[in-house]
């Protein structure tokens, strides 16, 4: 990687990570927000790739290998309790599923 | 000739996400993420990253959007409508702290300056990006963090069975 200086991806995984969390604050649809974090998840990947490939080390491919790991079984069973709770409430706007709230 | 494609694919994958979180249909945010990792997999072949971009085209966009599909025609969410229709203080605020976000990091990165200090060396990035290294480092230092990500994906497909059944518990 003698063309592309390190800090060009470093800027991209910073700017995807920001979206993510602008994406998590603002949509009020629940799959969206796993969407957001599962871009979030992504852009780590990306910085782990990044240091990887640059220091000649697969080290930090092996952590994107477990991430991805948790990253799938995390939105499996993100999305069962979705289903779950749209089952009783009907709906998936996290506006109205406050069940917490007395 | 690498720096054009870095741009092409660094201005796919920033367009696609932020077109993600501004529409307002479910179905063409996924589809946007979808287009988000094939740029992503683009990039990580550029880092000589083989075996991760090919994973990551399988695992994420191949099941776990597709799983996401799936749950968004199951449930059959209606449209959101405009993003700063309602609720714009909270959302112009929010906007806000992921811009602070973003510029926490770039300063972090450039106080730190990593390319000052690392050399990079093509031919061991190359080496350390194939399958053979990384098989042979999963199975053989980080051989019991493999068998608990089995465990962990056990646990995962058990828990989404039992949650997802119609008579709970």
């Amino acid at each position: 990687m003698t063309a592309i200086p390190m800090e060009y991806y470093l800027i991209l995984s910073a700017f995807l990570f920001s979206v993510g969390v602008a994406g998590v604050l603002i949509r009020k649809n629940a799959i969206v927000v796993f969407m957001c974090i599962e871009l979030m998840l992504n852009s780590a990947n990306l910085t782990f790739v990044t240091f990887s490939s640059y220091l000649g080390n697969s080290i930090g491919q092996i952590f994107v290998f477990f991430v991805m790991t948790v990253a799938a079984a995390e939105a499996a069973v993100g999305l069962a309790i979705i289903i779950a709770v749209f089952r009783n409430k009907k709906t998936v706007n996290i506006d109205e599923i406050n069940i917490f709230k007395w | 000739m690498q720096l054009i494609l870095f741009m092409i694919l660094a201005f796919v994958a920033a367009v696609s996400s932020v077109a993600m979180i501004t529409r307002s249909n479910a179905v063409m945010s996924a589809i946007f993420l979808v287009l988000n990792f094939f740029a992503l997999a683009g990039l990580y072949l550029l880092l000589n990253a083989q075996f991760i971009a090919v994973v990551e085209v399988i695992v994420y966009a191949g099941a776990i959007m597709v799983l996401f599909l799936f749950v968004l025609m199951l449930l059959k969410t209606e449209s959101e409508e405009k993003l700063l229709a309602d609720k714009r203080g909270i959302k112009i605020f929010a906007l806000f702290i992921s811009v602070l976000v973003f510029i926490q990091v770039v300063c972090l990165i450039f106080f730190e300056r990593p390319s000052r200090t690392l050399t990079p060396d093509e031919a061991a990035s190359v080496k350390a990006g194939t399958i053979q290294a990384i098989g042979g480092q999963l199975y053989t230092s980080y051989f019991i963090p493999f068998e608990i990500a089995g465990f962990l994906l056990l646990a995962a497909t058990i828990g989404a069975l039992v949650l997802a059944q119609k008579k709970f518990g």
